[in-house]
């Protein structure tokens, strides 16, 4: 911080009227025989020919003394500042200027106006100017003629569609949305192990679209991708399918907009797109996941660009947060390595037993139907469907019984060669009931939209469990 | 200098941040050369003898021509060489 000059300060905008009703003042103070500096944001023509009246237009002065409001009127003494006021209090200007007569016939008080430091877009340019902020990522230059987006193709940093350029404005809006510093370290993403902090996550955020409000979620998303039951090195590397599918519970997810409803695993909302993306973009630049790289996926899925949704909570229902053991107010994130999504169109049942068998017959696609306790099984029931159940006095964990009795398979049905068909369980299964999934390995949520005797099934990782890929859950903080 | 032009890197920062140029062949035989005359005055008297010096040593050369210097070359040739070449020389005449 450069020193202050002794005396009296004024900061003030032609533009704001409060301002121009202190401007005479001004001239009356500056015959004084104490020293006044006067900083004016807007026009030179404010206080013109007052000595000592610097025209402030790159704000630095105004975001050095942490202007908010003008006109604001300090006294420094020996260099520190002793006292501030802001609009017209003229108790106040009375007292710090010491002319008690100042402004006798003005009105007693006006509020001032806004200044310019504070108008959008401002504050974070001001910042990354002249504050002590301090990025520890490499500054990357980008050429006069370059446009900012492409050159974010040309480097490798997008998943294939564009992304925001992560400006230095942009970022440090993106690091507003937490709490937490941005050097504070998450852990080592992988392929490559690499150190990830708040901050890189920031700046993937920023490219994937998020909010400042998203982070948090971004965080706890990313974080629960390192948790290493997740799997998250399999997860990319594998030939098959899967990507982390992020599904968010309670209260965040509605307060930053995230879409329960209508076309909730499609396109459109761009909380569930962003944050999705975010997880995605996270794995590509800082873990150095890409694809023909170490990601081999033979096909891969739509959802390696973004699969995120939030769960349609109400107390009818257990939420999946709830069912995992955190507390119905908490806000979590929930990663299941999951497929694509495979629809059940069932229009006519109308009763529990019927509707879980139509579920259960279609569970059994998972993977193939001569396969079991390979790939867990994410359901998620639409609304429709779901009233069927509640209607019934169904709760989600009865259905999960229903259908674990259900996909109770036939081992004869399912052994390599059976059906004529040479893909199937080992022949040591004949004879025996085969559970279709592993225990704890079919997970329900809610969602969708009010209309449409539909759900869906989407298929986890074949490689599920704890030789592969294990549902993990963890709470947004900060 | 202008904000705008500057970007924080949203890697891991294994790699450097200038980017490489493509890895130059250590040698051309089995590989095709292409050249591109960018339709300047007399470039082609460079670039003949260039491919009679390649054709001289059993190089594959093909020979391309951009419509006018004033230009960048039209996407549909930059894919053509692309597909078509494993290496390109572009001769600029004056």
């Amino acid at each position: 911080m450069h020193p202050l000059p002794d005396g009296l300060i004024i900061i003030a905008k032609r533009e704001c009227p409060t301002c121009m009703l202190v401007e005479p003042l001004i001239r009356q103070l500056a015959q004084d025989a104490t020293p006044l500096t006067v900083y004016v944001q807007d026009d030179p023509a404010y206080a013109a020919g007052v000595p000592n009246t610097l025209l402030d237009d790159t704000l630095e002065h105004s975001y050095r003394l942490k202007a908010e409001i003008v006109p604001t009127l300090i006294r420094v003494e020996a260099g520190c500042e002793v006292e501030r006021t802001y609009g017209w209090h003229r108790a106040d200007w009375q007292r710090i200027t010491g002319r008690a007569d100042l402004g006798a016939d003005l009105p007693p008080l006006r509020p001032g106006c806004g200044s310019k430091t504070l108008e959008p877009g401002i504050a974070e340019e001001l910042a990354i100017r002249f504050g002590d902020n301090k990025f520890s990522s490499r500054r990357v230059e980008i050429g006069e003629g370059e446009d900012l987006m492409e050159a974010c193709f040309e480097r490798g940093w997008t998943d294939g569609l564009p992304v925001v350029p992560p400006t230095e404005a942009r970022v440090l809006r993106m690091l507003a949305g937490t709490t937490r510093a941005p050097d504070d370290m998450l852990g080592l993403v992988p392929p490559d192990l690499a150190p990830c902090t708040v901050e890189k996550v920031a700046i993937n955020a920023v490219m994937a679209g998020c909010k400042p409000e998203y982070l948090p979620i971004v965080l706890a998303a990313v974080e629960a991708a390192l948790i290493d039951e997740f799997g998250m090195h399999g997860v990319l590397c594998t030939t098959m399918f899967c990507a982390p599918i992020v599904i968010v519970n309670g209260p965040l997810a509605k307060a930053v907009g995230m879409n329960s409803g209508v076309n909730a695993l499609g396109q459109g909302n761009r909380a569930n797109a962003a944050i999705g993306r975010a997880l995605q973009l996270v794995i590509r630049n800082i873990g150095g996941g890409r694809p023909g790289e170490l990601d081999r996926a033979t096909l891969g899925t739509p959802g390696k660009y973004s699969f995120c949704f939030s769960e349609a909570q109400d107390s009818e229902w257990e939420s999946l947060a709830v069912e995992r053991g955190f507390a119905p107010q908490a806000s979590t994130v929930t990663l299941f390595a999951g497929e694509g999504v495979q629809g059940i169109v069932d229009q006519k049942s109308r009763t529990p037993e019927s509707l879980a068998r139509s579920f259960a017959l279609c569970l059994r696609a998972v993977d193939h139907p001569k396969l079991a306790m390979a790939g867990d099984a994410l359901l998620v029931v639409s609304p429709e469907h779901s009233r069927v159940f509640i209607d019934a006095a169904w709760s989600k964990a009865r259905l999960r019984e229903e259908l674990e009795r259900l996909l109770l398979l036939p081992g004869d049905e399912m052994v390599v060669g059976a059906g004529g068909i040479a893909e199937g369980l080992p022949l040591s299964f004949a004879g025996a009931s085969v559970p279709k999934f592993r225990p704890g390995g079919l997970i329900i949520v809610r969602a969708g939209g009010t209309a449409g005797l539909f759900s869906a099934v989407i298929a986890g990782w074949a490689a599920s469990g704890p030789v592969g890929s294990t549902p993990v859950s963890k709470e947004i903080t900060a | 200098m202008n904000l705008s032009s500057i970007l924080l890197d949203p890697t891991a920062e294994r790699a450097p941040a200038v980017r490489a140029l493509q890895a130059r062949p250590e040698t051309l035989s089995g590989l095709t050369v292409g050249i591109l005359d960018i339709s300047k005055a007399r470039g082609n008297v460079f670039l003949d003898r260039i491919a009679e010096q390649l054709a001289a040593r059993g190089v594959g050369v093909k020979r391309y021509r951009k419509p006018t210097f004033t230009r960048v070359a039209p996407i549909t040739l930059k894919q053509q060489i692309a597909a078509e070449c494993n290496v390109l020389i572009e001769g600029l005449a004056d």
